[in-house]
Formats: C-alpha cells, sequence, structure tokens
C-alpha cells in the first residue's frame, strides 16, 4: 500500500474521518466497560450526565478543562515548531511552585498587583525551564524528547525536596505541602460557591492571544516555516535557532500558567498530587485539536468532560475510572489516524 | 562506612546488576526498534504492560516462564500497533509512541482494577529466586554479583550475545540495519520495508515488555501503579548513550545501575544532611548529562524517524 | 555494440499496454515494447517523460493501473520488487540504494539468503563476489563500508547486486548522471562485457550522444507516450531530438556583450562540504554584472557547497568575499538577501519551498521582515496576498489561488514561484543552481528566458548545472570544479567539449588562490 497526497480535502471526509475517531473509540471503550460487567449504553449515558448533567457536572467540566488548556496551549506551539515538549508536567509545577514562593506572604501587594506579578513569575519560571533542553537540542543536538522527558521527574522530585524543606507547611501536621496563599494571591471564583475560578477566564484569554500570534504574527509564521521545514526555513533567512528558543520560552510560559491556575484559584496550596498528569494529557488535547489554539479549548473540555464524567460514573457503576485514561489515549490514536485519512488517499496498489 | 569503601562492597554490585537486568532488556529492544528506523516512544508503557502481564499470569496460576511468555506476547502486541501506525500510515513516530504509553499505562491499571476489584494490598506471587551458578559465583566481589542472580538475569546476559549476533551476523539483522539506514536498499532487494520494520518494532517490544515483567517477577513480586517510574525514559537515553550498539549499551546499563545503587547507600552516609531527592533525581540528571556528551559524536541510524514510502528514493 | 546480434534473438522482456496514472497526471500511456536477448534498448525522453515510472512499474516499485510485464514468458505479479528479482532484472537506481553505514558485501548479499538463518553465511558470499568482480572487471573491496567508496565504485556495488542475483536484464536509469567522461567510459565497457555474455540492458538516458554510443535500438518517450522507436544504426542525434521534444530544439540566443564592474568577488574560500559533496579548497571566482558564469563539473565536486557559501547558508572557514568591493562579515542567509542576492536552489522541494506551507506564505519568505510586509511584529497578509497574486501574474504560475498549498504545484510551477521570489527587487547577484533540473521542456525554455533577461538587466549569474549542453549554451564565460577546487574561468567558446570533460575529470589547471588574470 502507499499514501497519497489528496489535491484538496474533502468536506465530507475532514468531518466523517474524525467522526470515524470518536466512534471507534466508543467501540474500544465498550468492549472493556463490557469486559467489567457493565452495560455499554447505561455507562456512556453516565459518562454523559456526569460531564454535562447538571449545573454542578458542567462547573466541573470547565474547572478540570483549565489546566489542560494551559498545557494543550503549551504543547501546540511547542510541536507546531517542531519542538517535541513532553514537558509540561514539569513546567506546571515550577509554575505552581513560583505561585507559592511568592503567594504565601513573601510578597504582600494588593491583588491586582500581585497576581499578575505571580503569573509573569511563574510563566518566566517555565519559561527557562523549557528553554534547557532547546539549547541543549540547538546547541549539541540533544533530543528534546528524553530531556523534557527526565526533567519531569527531576522537577518532582525538586518539588518533593522543597515541600518537605524549605517550603514545607509547620503547621500541615507532617504532610509534605506548602502553606496556603494569601486571599491577595487568589484569584476569585467565576460563580459563587463554586470551583470554577478566574483561571478559566485567563485560560480562554491565552487561548485567543496563542491564536493571534500564530495566525498574525511574524513569530507565528516563523514558527510555522520551522516546523514544517527547518531546512527551507533557514535557507530563507529565518533564525531557525532563535525561534525555537522563542517558542521554548511561549510554550514553558503556557504550561507554566497550568500551575499556577491551579493553585491560585483552586487548590490553595501545592501538593505533589497538584497534577494528575495534565501536562501528559495536554499533548492529546493539542493533537485533538490539531494544534489549533482556537481548538484546544473544544478539545480541553471534551477531554476534562470524559474525565470528570468518568469519574462520575465510576461512582455510580463500578468501572474503574481508568476507563477515562483508555478513551483519551484511544481517542488520540485515532484521531491522528484519522486526519491523515483526510489528507492521504490509501492506494492498496 | 566511607562513601568510597561502598564501591568494592559486595552488595553494592549484586544491586547493580538487578537493576541493570531490566534495563538491559528494554534498553536491547530500544535499541532493535531504532536500528530498524522507529523510535518507540511506547516503551514506558509496554514496559507495564510487560509488568502486569507477566505477573498477572503467574498469579492466575500459570509457570513463571510462561508469565515471561505473555508479558513477551503482550508487548508484541503493542509493538503491532505502534508499528502499523507510524510504518505503513506514516504517523509521526513521536506522537504515536506518547498515545502507545498512555494507552498502554491506562490499560493496564483499568484491567489491573477489574481483574481484582477487592484487593487493598498489591498480592504476591512466588517470583524468580537467585540461582547461584557453581564456580563462577564464588569469585570474590564480582562472583556473587554476576553469578548469583535470577534467571531472568542470565536471560538478559542472553539477550545482548543474541541482539548483538542477530544484527551482525544473521540475514534478518542485516536486513534490519540496511531498513534503518536506507530502506530503499531494502527494497530493491526484493525485501519488503515495511514487515522489516513492523517486525523489529515487535521484537523490541517484547524484549521491553520482558524488562518490565522484570520488575515484578524477579526484582519484585507483585504489581504496583507507577512501577516503571520512568526507566522506559532512561533505556531511550541509555540507547543513544550506547551509540545504538548492544555492547555499548550493555555498558551503560551496568554502569547506570551502578550508579543508581550507589546513590541508595550515599543516602544513608550521608545520613540527612542532603535531601533523598538529590540522590534520587542523579540518576536522571546523569541521563542528560550522559546524552549531552555524547550527542556531538553520536553516529545514528540515517532513516531513524523517517517514515519510507515504497518506490521512493 | 552489433545490431544483428539482437535480430533474430529470444524476447526475453515483454511490456504490454503500460498505463500509469498519478492523479490527474498520466506518466505513461499504453507503453508497449520488447527486449530481446543481448540487445541494448536506450530508453530516451526529457525529464519528466515517464521513463524512471516505467522503470519502476517494471522492478515492481509500482503497480501498473492496465498493462502487464513479462519475463522470459512468465508473466510478473504487479507490485512485487522480489518477483522481478527472481525472473532476472536488476536495476540500478539513478539515486543509489546503498546503507552507507554496512560493507560492500552486506549491501550485495542483503535479501539473498533466507531471512531466518541463523548465520549469515559471509564466507560464500565473499568468494561469489570475487568471482563476479574478477569476470567482469568490476573491482570493489567486499569489506569497504559504502560510505568511503566514490560514486563510481557505488556503482559498480550496484551493478555487482545486479549479477550476484543472477540478473539477465540489466536496467540502468540515468547511470552517467554522477560519473566523469571517464568514469562513463569504463561503464560502457562493462555494458558491453555484459552483452557479450548475453544480458540483455535497458539504458535510459536523455543524453542523445550517450544513446547513440551504447545503444541497439532507441524507445523515445514524451509526455508518457512512445513516441517513437529507432535502430541506432538507421537514426541521427537530430532526429531523435526531434521525437524526444515533439518540435525542433531551440538554443537560446545569447548574444555576446560586454560585462559591467565585478560585483561578487570571492578570494581564496575554503569551506566544509554540504553533505557528501567535495569541501571548497581555496576557491576563487568573480560575477561580474551582466554576465553569467556557468559553473560545469560532475556533482559532488564541491558544488554544493560554493551554492551554500553564496546563498549565504556556510560561512567561509579562510579566504574572503567582497561585494561591490566590500568585504562582507557575518555572513547568514539574511546577509546574502541584504546584499541584494537572488537564490534558486538546488533541491526546491526540499529547501527552496515548503511544501504544506501555501503560496502567499512562500513567496514572502525572504522579505516577510521588511516594512512592506510587516508591522510591530504583525504581517500584513493583504500586502502579501496581492505580491503573490503579482508573482503568479508576471510568472504566469499555474495554481488554483494564493491559498494553495505549494506541494501541490508541478515543478515547473513551484520553480516559477521560486523565479519570481528571488528576482524580486531586481537583484544585483544571481545564484541559479540546477535551475532546470526535472522540468519540461516548456518550463526550461522560460527559466532560461528569465536568466537571460536579468543578465540584460545586469545581474551578476552563476549558473551551476549537470547538464553541460545548458552551461554551454547560456554561459559568457565557463569555469569548471573538481574535488572542490575551480578552473580559472575560460571565454564562450574557448574550450572544447573534450577539454571541459577533461577539467571535470581533475585534469588540468586549478586554482591555487592565488590572483590570476581573468
Amino acid at each position: 500500500m502507499r499514501l497519497e497526497p489528496k489535491p484538496s480535502p474533502s468536506i465530507v471526509h475532514t468531518l466523517l474521518y474524525p467522526a470515524g475517531a470518536i466512534v471507534a473509540t466508543l467501540l474500544v471503550a465498550s468492549l472493556l466497560v463490557m469486559a467489567a460487567g457493565a452495560s455499554p449504553f447505561n455507562v456512556f449515558w453516565l459518562v454523559l450526565k456526569g460531564a454535562a448533567g447538571s449545573q454542578f457536572a458542567l462547573v466541573e467540566t470547565l474547572t478540570r478543562a483549565t489546566p489542560l488548556i494551559f498545557t494543550g496551549l503549551a504543547v501546540a506551539v511547542a510541536f507546531r515548531a517542531k519542538l517535541w515538549n513532553i514537558g509540561a508536567e514539569a513546567q506546571l509545577y515550577i509554575g505552581a511552585v513560583m505561585t507559592v514562593v511568592l503567594g504565601t506572604g513573601a510578597v504582600t501587594l494588593p491583588s491586582l498587583a500581585l497576581i499578575p506579578l505571580i503569573m509573569i513569575s511563574a510563566m518566566f519560571a517555565g519559561a527557562l525551564l523549557l528553554l534547557g533542553p532547546a539549547l541543549l537540542k540547538t546547541r549539541f543536538g540533544v533530543d528534546e524528547v528524553v530531556t523534557t522527558l527526565l526533567l519531569n521527574f527531576i522537577i518532582l522530585l525538586f518539588v518533593s525536596m522543597l515541600l518537605e524543606g524549605v517550603l514545607k507547611d509547620p503547621m500541615g501536621l507532617g504532610w509534605p505541602q506548602s502553606k496556603r496563599i494569601i486571599a491577595e494571591a487568589q484569584l476569585p471564583r467565576l460563580i459563587q460557591g463554586k470551583r470554577l475560578h478566574f483561571g478559566f477566564v485567563i485560560a480562554i484569554a491565552s487561548a485567543l492571544v496563542t491564536w493571534v500570534i500564530m495566525k498574525k504574527t511574524v513569530l507565528g509564521y516563523e514558527m510555522r516555516a520551522v516546523g514544517h521545514n527547518g531546512e527551507a526555513a533557514r535557507f530563507a533567512g529565518i533564525p531557525v535557532n532563535r525561534v525555537l528558543m522563542k517558542t521554548a520560552l511561549l510554550s514553558g510560559g503556557l504550561a507554566a500558567l497550568a500551575g499556577f491556575s491551579e493553585v491560585a484559584g483552586l487548590k490553595g496550596n501545592l501538593t505533589l498530587d497538584l497534577s494528575p498528569g495534565y501536562g501528559y494529557t495536554g499533548i492529546v488535547v493539542a493533537m485533538l485539536a490539531m494544534l489549533n489554539p482556537l481548538g484546544v479549548i473544544a478539545a480541553a473540555i471534551f477531554v476534562a468532560g470524559i474525565f470528570v464524567g468518568a469519574d462520575a460514573m465510576s461512582r455510580s457503576a463500578g468501572v474503574p475510572s481508568y476507563i477515562a485514561q483508555v478513551m483519551v489515549a484511544t481517542a488520540l490514536l485515532t484521531m491522528v489516524t484519522a486526519i491523515m485519512l483526510t489528507r492521504f488517499r490509501i492506494r492498496w496498489r | 562506612m566511607e562513601a568510597f569503601e561502598i564501591l568494592f562492597t559486595t552488595s553494592l554490585w549484586v544491586a547493580a546488576i538487578r537493576i541493570a537486568s531490566p534495563l538491559i532488556f528494554a534498553t536491547m529492544g530500544e535499541l532493535i526498534c531504532e536500528r530498524a528506523g522507529v523510535l518507540n516512544l511506547g516503551i514506558e508503557g509496554i514496559m507495564t504492560v510487560g509488568a502486569f502481564a507477566g505477573w498477572f499470569a503467574v498469579y492466575a496460576g500459570g509457570d513463571l516462564w510462561f508469565g515471561v511468555i505473555a508479558a513477551a506476547l503482550a508487548g508484541a502486541a503493542f509493538g503491532l500497533l505502534h508499528g502499523v501506525l507510524t510504518v505503513p500510515l506514516g504517523l509521526s513516530q513521536h506522537v504515536t509512541g506518547i498515545g502507545i504509553t498512555l494507552l498502554a499505562t491506562s490499560l493496564t491499571y483499568f484491567i489491573y482494577r477489574i481483574a481484582l476489584p477487592e484487593v487493598t494490598s498489591p498480592p504476591k506471587i512466588e517470583s524468580f529466586q537467585p540461582l547461584a551458578i557453581p564456580v563462577l559465583s564464588d569469585i570474590p566481589l564480582v562472583g556473587p554479583a554476576l553469578f548469583n542472580q535470577t534467571p531472568l538475569t542470565y536471560l538478559a546476559y542472553a539477550t545482548v550475545a543474541i541482539v548483538a549476533w542477530v544484527l551482525y551476523r544473521t540475514p534478518a539483522g542485516l536486513a534490519v540495519r540496511a531498513a534503518g539506514e536506507n530502506p530503499s536498499s531494502v527494497e530493491a532487494q526484493g525485501i519488503s520495508v515495511t514487515a522489516v520494520r513492523v517486525g523489529a518494532v515487535m521484537a523490541g517490544s517484547a524484549l521491553m515488555a520482558i524488562g518490565g515483567a522484570f520488575l515484578t517477577m524477579s526484582a519484585f513480586n507483585s504489581f504496583f501503579f507507577e512501577m516503571i517510574n520512568g526507566r522506559g525514559w532512561i533505556c531511550i537515553a541509555l540507547v543513544v548513550f550506547g551509540s545504538w550498539r548492544p555492547g555499548k549499551a550493555l555498558v551503560g546499563a551496568i554502569l547506570f545501575a551502578a550508579f543508581d545503587a550507589y546513590q541508595v547507600r550515599l543516602q544513608q552516609v550521608t545520613g540527612g544532611i542532603v535531601p533523598y531527592q538529590v540522590f534520587l533525581m542523579l540518576p536522571y540528571v546523569l541521563s542528560i548529562l550522559a546524552l549531552i556528551a555524547v550527542a556531538r559524536r553520536a553516529t545514528y541510524p540515517k532513516a531513524l524517524m523517517v517514515p519510507y514510502q515504497k518506490g521512493e528514493r | 555494440m552489433d545490431a544483428s546480434q539482437g535480430g533474430g534473438a529470444e524476447t526475453v522482456l515483454r511490456l504490454a499496454g503500460i498505463t500509469k496514472r498519478f492523479g490527474p497526471l498520466v506518466a505513461n500511456d499504453a507503453v508497449s515494447f520488447e527486449l530481446r536477448r543481448g540487445e541494448v534498448i536506450a530508453l530516451l525522453g526529457e525529464n519528466g517523460a515517464g521513463k524512471t515510472t516505467l522503470m519502476n512499474i517494471l522492478f515492481g516499485h509500482y503497480v501498473a493501473d492496465e498493462g502487464e510485464v513479462e519475463a522470459f514468458g512468465e508473466k510478473l505479479p504487479p507490485g512485487d520488487p522480489a518477483a522481478a528479482l527472481a525472473a532476472g532484472i536488476g536495476m540500478v537506481h539513478q539515486h543509489f540504494t546503498l546503507a552507507d553505514q554496512m560493507s560492500v558485501l552486506e549491501n550485495i548479499a542483503l535479501g539473498t539468503q533466507r531471512m531466518f538463518a541463523p548465520r549469515f553465511d559471509r564466507t560464500s558470499a565473499r568468494a561469489r563476489i570475487a568471482k563476479l568482480s574478477q569476470d567482469f572487471g568490476l573491482h570493489v573491496k567486499a569489506e569497504a563500508l559504502v560510505a568511503d567508496l566514490t560514486v563510481g565504485e557505488r556503482q559498480r556495488v550496484e551493478i555487482l547486486k545486479a549479477l550476484y542475483r543472477d540478473a539477465r536484464i540489466l536496467i540502468l536509469d540515468e547511470p552517467t548522471a554522477v560519473l566523469t567522461p571517464l568514469e562513463t567510459d569504463a561503464l560502457f565497457a562493462t555494458l558491453e562485457m555484459l552483452v557479450a555474455r548475453g544480458l540483455s540492458i535497458i539504458f535510459i538516458s536523455h543524453k542523445l550522444n550517450e544513446v547513440m554510443a551504447v545503444s541497439d535500438r532507441v524507445l523515445v518517450l514524451r509526455a508518457g507516450r512512445l513516441a517513437g522507436e529507432r535502430a541506432t544504426a538507421e537514426t541521427d542525434r537530430g532526429e531523435l531530438a526531434a521525437l524526444m521534444v515533439g518540435e525542433e530544439i531551440r538554443t537560446p540566443q545569447v548574444v555576446a556583450h560586454r560585462a559591467g564592474e565585478p560585483v561578487l568577488e570571492i578570494e581564496g574560500v575554503s569551506a566544509a562540504g554540504q553533505g557528501t559533496g567535495a569541501a571548497l579548497d581555496r576557491v576563487s571566482l568573480t560575477l561580474s554584472a551582466g554576465e553569467i558564469t556557468g559553473l560545469a563539473g560532475v556533482s559532488g565536486n564541491g558544488q554544493a557547497a560554493l551554492a551554500a557559501l553564496i546563498a549565504g547558508t556556510l560561512v567561509p572557514a579562510s579566504g574572503q568575499m567582497r561585494i561591490r568591493r566590500e568585504t562582507v562579515s557575518g555572513w547568514s542567509p539574511r546577509a546574502a538577501l541584504a546584499h541584494r542576492i537572488g537564490r534558486i536552489p538546488e533541491d526546491r522541494h526540499a529547501i527552496g519551498m515548503i511544501g504544506d506551507m501555501n503560496v502567499t506564505e512562500n513567496v514572502i519568505s525572504e522579505s516577510y521582515r521588511s516594512p512592506r510586509f510587516s508591522r510591530a511584529g504583525f504581517l500584513d497578509w493583504k500586502a502579501a496576498r496581492e505580491f503573490a497574486m503579482s508573482i503568479i501574474a508576471a510568472y504566469d504560475v499555474k495554481c488554483p489561488s494564493p491559498e494553495a498549498r505549494v506541494r501541490l504545484l508541478s515543478g515547473g510551477n513551484m520553480q516559477k514561484l521560486i523565479l519570481g521570489r528571488a528576482l524580486d527587487g531586481d537583484p544585483a547577484v544571481i545564484l541559479a543552481n540546477q535551475p532546470t533540473r526535472g522540468l519540461d521542456v516548456g518550463a526550461v525554455a522560460y527559466v532560461h528566458s528569465q536568466l537571460l533577461a536579468a543578465r540584460e538587466r545586469g545581474a551578476a549569474i552563476l549558473l551551476i548545472s549537470e547538464d553541460l549542453d545548458e552551461v554551454l549554451a547560456l554561459s559568457d564565460r565557463i569555469v569548471v570544479m573538481s574535488k572542490g577546487r575551480l578552473s580559472p574561468p575560460s571565454r564562450r567558446g574557448e574550450l572544447t567539449v573534450r577539454e571541459i570533460g577533461e577539467l571535470m575529470a581533475g585534469h588540468g589547471v586549478f586554482d591555487t588562490g592565488e590572483s590570476h588574470a581573468a
């Protein structure tokens, strides 16, 4: 068999194949649900209800989507320039560290000054963290996939060290957790008494800004050129290495915002279970969105819905909530296949 | 005990070889995949699958060696998936690999949960026991380290020799190396590049899974979540460090494991002055440093990560 | 070779009604022919006429949409290189299919032994290779790494690969493109020996003199169709040329005129080689306004490095460059563009254009930072689109819209976009590296006319081409490159083709970096 590029992807296929990917994902999930002794239709209904069936469910889904929008954006911009940042998890944690370093009373300012200060510091820390692997890639030719992956483990241990050391909450009954951030550092809740917070608004705004950067600016153009064909970009006079550095700064900064938003908006302090793999899930979000910053919003809400819905379903139907992760991973693989099929035709002869 | 003296303790080297064993399997597995031109970032998930499959086969009443075979088959199945998606369909090897890791890991956890819904603490199995090789195991220092290990460790040694032999001394290995260097040289000789690459990824993935199974069937005797803990990613670094050669990669794995075993003992010596996390970080830091050291002179397979289409030159 | 030899001999290969389409393009249209034992057929045609596609079908890389192939009376299963090999068909590809980091022996014996045998039998393979190279005079070291071989040696390995498998039919795809005239003669001698032993040969080429020299019969392919078939002894170059292009070839008329001021001066520059090509060794070259300097040479002798140097992607290790008498520093693609160097790169797909971006995005890639297209970090897409439209109109680019992805354009249209981008703003220096490779006749003529027009406007042009005829037709002066060194320039018509060939092979006077009278 061979793959032949299609002159212009048809609209029918552009809709049909991704829909097929969703169906395939549901089929895989159905098999697993049946293996767990439950009825697929009942389980999917419960997932849907748990994700969007009530105001509580919707708010919970949007809350869970917030960090995924940030990590999804981080991955989307990096992958666009073919900078394989698999380290959003570490950048998220370093953003969270900056948030508790500055937000627990070390700096006292009114909210309107303190929150931007923390945000910028968190982005700066995340940006610097990805700059390292990017420099190693351009200077020494070290593959950034491996370095960013390994940095995830290093940073998690580093956070653990901080939480048992300088950042440890003396009132925490010995648990490895940081002090709570002060009121001025907290992001306001969007709805009184609900968990959805201002971080969601920042996430949407970030997606819009990222979209503008990618579509309208010189930097976005350079990033796309470098990602599509680095050799040709270099020949045309585009400073490839400098563009990769800027990409790393942008991507790392966006991922760090996830950590900032989780601490300042939701949790109030830093613990080692701040992120259940949001950095890795960001890769799925970005790919489902076909690396489009606005698509990231939809993809993040979709993925968060599966997670939130599966949690709710798991409690009532007794199917392990890991089904959500299986579905998300399956969706990633089927979706990249579907995207390929919209662009290429398989010829068996 | 002084930091330096630890280097001459038998227990250090026994531990080093034990730590190295799963890395050796998985590194050889990744090496085969990359030699054929396919980066396999599914390694972390495939090791998880192997750890579970091997353990579960034994837990369900199977023989230990049956467990090893079960792990290998489960690994090969995920290898087939990765191979089909990346070779004939030409999808991004990075994205697909990460997807395989996410899928394999979550599927394993899901199956663990439905297979053992009631358990609170992880059930144990009768794992492989050390088997002293007469005479050789009596050599001071290295004897117990190299020759008083479980049969799976001996299998790890054999794997290196077999992988090296196959790659350099058999027609199939020739085809694998050529597929990673210049796939058109394979097709021009009437061999299917797709078959060679997918086959190599399946074989490599089977080895990765056996590496995972080592953890549940030889190092520990039960299955924990998160038990692979980045070992797969370290194996990817070891392949680069070993310049895609089995012998050098073996040396890398043993050096790495010795360092890992050493830092655990050093923790006890320094007793609380330095936070233990610093020591736990060191192996990962070391991996990055090793990559930097070899990056400039690495001669990687030319067609690594380059998809191939029939008739293309 | 003796034509009568092939006359009544048995038919070894038969192609019947082969048709192959790639989307709307018909690469082969009902092509049929027969090859007889001990015969050399030349398959002649322009670039893009469908020669390589036809041979790829024959060898099983592609599957034909219609038609069938018969070897020694047996029908070949489509799309199966293994079956073609087993039937005794061997193919020497234009781009060698060798694994560089493996030995000659391993490359030759790959796939000839039982795949899952526990041991690769080196000894018998070595003996067989030794015997074959003895018999056919194809000398190579079996244990040498392919990466260490010269181009000529690699080609011998490719031929040995076929012979090792007892090929009775040998297909050679543009085998002389990478050879020096001397190596070409050696290849022809080898072919003669092969035919004497009963092999049949299909020789693919677009060079008339070679076809006349080597073949018994000529098949001319034009736009995918068999345009004619002639016995070599009964035809001449003129007739074949007419068949090949379908009309009289018009060689461009170059009116001699006086060159202007020197614009780009390269003095004693040494620099690293590009890819597998030779490094530059104390190269000196002056390009003057209103003059085309043609660079001839066998590929891989440093042309790529010289092109990269002028394009700005390669920085001189020693020596210096002056542009309008001013020594350049901080050399980079951007510096080259700032000095008004227009660049037409060798490989339009790999570095000339970004296939997955659209026409607009591609035409501004060298100038997007200028105030014309961007302000305060934001791109002015409206201005960019208008620029794209103006290039599409001025250069007659056939594309649906400026939003079309470049990957989907034909080679000729892609090259027109590159021309439009490079010639925008009337460059002082033009680097034209293989500007017509792979283009059809019409597109070639168009590129030539644009280069000549730029010369009229006073541009200093360097034309690098593997096609000696092109160099001879367009250049005011000619330099020859061999092993990273440059010969002193000679005026148009000063040297014979034979003398240029000698220079290409590295025999003759070469610039040593000291100044010379130009």
